[in-house]
């Protein structure tokens, strides 16, 4: 599975860079995300329960940063763990750019690969699924970033 | 004695009234007082370490009674699932066979691997602790290309390679020889996809273990009750033979995939024995696709030799054939002994020679599945004379007709080892040729045309071998069990007959078939005859249900039973006519002294032998039963002709089966109408492969097709109303003159109806399944879809 995009956020690079680290913010913006949790400088565990098509189940996450370049750019390294729902696995590259002051353009590009009953049931659905969990997430990101 | 109930008539099925009011009695509909459930975690890596295995938050899970792992059953010294037949590779070397413990231990193999099993009050309570476990998996690079395996990660520790064995049959040296001096050389590179069994009831196990006696049963959805109490005594070491019953009831497909020990039933008898409570399982659909054995899944490349009249002086085939990770209990001999022997085809090649390396790879095990490598067989041999017939302008009908091997030539001795009792090639060919107005072909394709559309016609002649046999010969090949089946026949006091047979029926329909049987050949009526299967505490040992034997080996031992009845019968109602035994002649239900009017009925005589006034007790035991134990001289040789025709929709590559004309030798047929549902449901199965069905995992070993969203079953929409004939040709070893009807539609139709697409589009291949897709594309680059 591959996916890239990009989003303008209204904000300075360093606000959205901000942002984009501070656990409560990602807790917020994540659909169906029960808890992020700081482990260290450079690690999070979340708990996020999520739906492929069919499968239903509570994913926990361990996320780990690397290359991390603020406020330009870092690389996230996931692995998820769904027990009998299978696991998935990738990593996100992330880059804020200065469009404006008050302007940020994010371009994201991911990677990963799905295991389990969310490859065997899930295969043609995950990428739609994928799609729409990072749509809603940068919904609700600005919306939290302009309150 | 011909009656509307005898040998030959279209009996109404026994069994269709349980099953349509929904009175049939599955191994989920068995339940025991207290009885508990399982649940089996499963890897979701196709190749992995397990590091680790923390199971204190699913022991601490409400409602979960115990969670056994590997490592449990490793210290309870439960054994490896073997493998029942040892091939031997070119070298004479054994094959290598891994070890395949029922939950993985130390590392997972495939995705649907069990490494643990959870068992809970409820079903839900052992599914919230599967939930909970907590394995530490180390993924690796799994392997997952068959092309490519030989040179890939070695997967197991003691198989370098990759290689179960690399085996061969035929001589090379005349095969060379014969390529030689050929006139036209056609060859062809072959996918045979996997295909994954989907058997209509899942399988199924409930274990007991009776405290007071010591006694171990198993309900499971077996085709052969007594194989799966050998394995689990003898191997698995669960508790010996005598204290282990294992029973069938009514099972809803098998195919093949029932017919092996498998990790679940036999980790489920386990824990019954732990827990001293019943232990009940059931696979949900998804696990049936992970971890039931697939089959087919082989890359071969073919050559025919052909001189310039069209006579095939040679075969060469060199195939790989997926083991999948561990070896399934008969993996070993369905692309060998069931695959390489059939190469001859209906021909008289002279030479032929076969090599098969067989491989493991990260994917589910891969055994016996409807016609177990006689379809694979046949779709080379009938795509390769296909391609033959088109590349040197030959009628492909006309082709065959040359090569085949004639009615004075039986027996006949095939050069891959296999030698063939009796047969009419061209009677089933010309049948064919006029069930499918052959004749008006050319100008159906040209109407065809001028709508815009494309049609194509395909022929497949197969052989089949049938009712594996003799066990000697077998065993010296290395098969590890004999291949006899028992039957018993009593007759009660009262005349009416209990036949307990080692066939196991899962949609055969023997109480229908044996019953008629024994009403045609003891002239009871045939509502008074009841067929008992499907338990090891009713039968004697037998072998039970594959390679369509039921009829050809199990209804042969009935025969003989029946027999040892009659002769019996004889004695007594000498006896009682005051005749001698000589002159006692049997008939229609009568025993009758020959040139006299005195004679008893079967009832008179059976009754005499459980109340016996008037007896011969000094000479002959009371009672009326007799068993026999029937091991046959030979294979049967099933075979017949396959007309497929398709037409083709250029625009959106859809395929439309327009005819489908089957003309089959069964030899003698018992129950004409059983025959045609079972040549009705082969038939969907090996159009289903051509057309629809494929087992795809992804180049990390992930199962894409594992749902009936991604894998496809043929419907009936898919299919078309066939015209089912046959001819016959009687078995010359077996009492019944039969051959066996099971697996013949799954074997001739698929390489009919890829000749048909084939010639549709003018292409030599397309890879299966022939989506629209693959059509599509393939009528765009010419080939390879």
């Amino acid at each position: 599975m591959e996916q890239s995009g990009e989003y303008r956020i209204a904000g300075s690079r360093e606000r959205v860079w901000e942002a984009l680290n501070d656990p409560a913010v990602l807790e917020r913006c994540i659909d169906g995300c029960r808890s992020m949790t700081p482990v260290g400088d450079d690690r999070f565990e979340a708990v996020v329960a999520a739906r492929v098509g069919p499968v239903k189940a509570t994913f926990t996450a361990a996320i780990k940063l690397r290359d991390v370049d603020p406020p330009e750019r870092y690389r996230l390294e996931v692995q998820v763990k769904g027990g009998v729902a299978g696991f998935a696995k990738g990593t996100a590259a992330v880059e804020l750019a200065e469009v404006a002051a008050d302007e940020t353009l994010l371009t994201y590009q991911i990677a990963g690969g799905i295991g389990g009953k969310l490859a065997q049931i899930g295969s043609r659905l995950v990428d739609s699924a994928a799609r729409k969990m990072t749509a809603s997430f940068f919904e609700r990101f600005a919306v939290d970033f302009a309150a | 004695m011909a009656t509307e109930t005898g040998i030959g008539a279209s009996v109404k099925r026994k069994e269709d009234a349980r099953f349509i009011t929904g009175a049939g009695r599955y191994t989920d509909d068995v339940g025991q007082h207290g009885q508990t459930y399982a649940v089996f975690a499963r890897s979701p890596y196709a190749r992995a370490r397990l590091n680790g295995l923390d199971t204190s938050a699913a022991l601490a899970t409400d409602g979960v009674v115990a969670v056994f792992t590997g490592a449990d059953l490793q210290a309870s010294e439960v054994g490896d699932l073997p493998c029942g037949w040892m091939v031997k590779s070119k070298d004479g070397s054994d094959m290598v066979q891994p070890p395949h413990p029922p939950l993985a231990v130390s590392s997972v193999n495939y995705v649907g691997e069990p490494y643990a099993v959870v068992i809970g009050e409820t079903l839900d309570a052992a599914k919230n602790g599967a939930e909970a476990l907590d394995p530490d998996f180390e993924e690796l690079e799994a392997v997952v290309d068959l092309a490519t395996a030989a040179g890939a990660d070695q997967i197991h520790e003691s198989v370098p390679n990759n290689q179960c064995y690399d085996w061969e049959l035929g001589d090379k040296a005349a095969t060379d020889a014969a390529f030689a001096q050929a006139h036209h050389v056609a060859s062809i590179d072959i996918v045979n996809n996997r295909l994954i069994p989907n058997a209509i009831e899942p399988r199924a196990a409930l274990g007991e273990y009776d405290e007071a006696s010591g006694t171990y049963t198993l309900h499971t959805t077996s085709q052969n009750p007594h194989l799966e109490r050998l394995v689990l005594a003898a191997f698995v070491n669960i508790a010996p033979e005598a204290r282990l019953r294992v029973i069938s009831p009514d099972v809803g497909g098998g195919f093949g995939s029932k017919i092996f020990v498998y990790a679940e039933e036999t980790a489920v008898i386990w824990a019954a024995g732990q827990l001293r409570r019943p232990v009940k399982w059931r696979a949900e659909r998804s696990e049936s696709f992970l971890a039931d054995a697939h089959g087919r899944d082989h890359v071969t490349h073919a050559e025919l030799a052909v001189a310039q009249d069209g006579r095939f002086l040679g075969l060469r085939v060199q195939n790989k054939a997926n083991m999948g990770a561990y070896l399934s209990t008969f993996a070993s001999s369905v692309p060998t002994y069931l695959y390489g022997t059939l190469m001859a085809g209906q021909y008289k090649t002279p030479a032929i020679y076969v090599e098969v390396q067989s491989l493991f790879t990260n994917t589910a095990p891969v055994d016996a599945y409807r016609g177990a490598g006689r379809p694979e067989a046949t779709y080379i041999v009938e795509r390769l004379v296909e391609t033959a017939a088109r590349e040197m302008g030959i009628d492909p009908a006309e082709l065959r007709r040359r090569n085949f091997i004639q009615p004075a030539d039986f027996p006949y001795e095939t050069p891959v080892a296999l030698t063939y009792d009796t047969g009419d090639y061209e009677a089933s060919l010309n049948r064919a040729l006029d069930h499918a107005d052959y004749a008006g072909f050319q100008a159906r394709r040209e109407a065809s045309e001028q709508a815009g559309k494309k049609r194509g016609i395909g022929f497949s002649c197969y052989i089949e071998a049938c009712g594996l046999a003799p066990s000697q010969v077998a065993i010296s090949l290395g098969a590890g069990v004999g291949l006899f089946e028992v039957g018993e026949v009593r007759v009660d006091v009262t005349g009416s007959v209990t036949v307990v047979t080692g066939s196991h029926s899962h949609g055969q329909s023997h109480e229908t078939t044996f019953a008629q049987i024994i009403s045609d050949k003891l002239g009871v009526p045939f509502e008074n005859v009841t067929v008992l299967h499907g338990d090891t505490g009713r039968s004697d040992y037998a072998l039970g249900t594959y390679g369509s034997r039921s009829l050809a080996v199990g209804g042969s031992a009935i025969i003989k039973a029946t027999d040892k009845i009659i002769a019996k019968g004889k004695k007594i109602a000498a006896h009682m006519l005051e005749a001698n035994e000589d002159q006692v002649e049997f008939e229609d239900g009568s025993f009758n002294v020959a040139d006299s009017n005195q004679s008893l009925t079967f009832g008179e005589v059976a009754f005499s032998a459980y109340v016996p006034a008037n007896y011969p007790l000094e000479d002959l035991e009371p009672g009326l039963s007799e068993k026999a134990f029937y091991d046959p001289p030979n294979f049967t040789y099933p075979a017949g002709a396959h007309i497929c025709e398709v037409e083709v929709d250029p625009d959106t590559g859809v395929v439309t089966i327009e005819k489908f004309v089957a003309v089959d030798d069964f030899g003698h047929v018992i129950n004409p109408m059983i025959v045609e549902g079972q040549v009705h449901g082969g038939l969907a199965q090996g159009i289903g492969q051509a057309l629809l069905e494929h087992g795809v995992y992804d180049d990390t070993g992930q199962l894409l097709s594992g749902s009936y969203m991604d894998y496809t079953m043929p419907r009936a929409d898919d299919l078309p109303s066939f015209t089912v004939d046959t001819t016959v040709t009687p078995c010359t070893h077996n009492p019944l003159g039969v051959k066996g009807c099971g697996e013949a539609g799954a074997i001739g139709s698929t390489a009919a109806v890829m000749n048909a697409v084939t010639d549709a589009l003018g292409v030599k291949d397309v890879p299966m399944p022939a989506t629209s897709e693959t059509v599509w594309r393939a009528l765009r680059n010419g080939g390879n879809g």
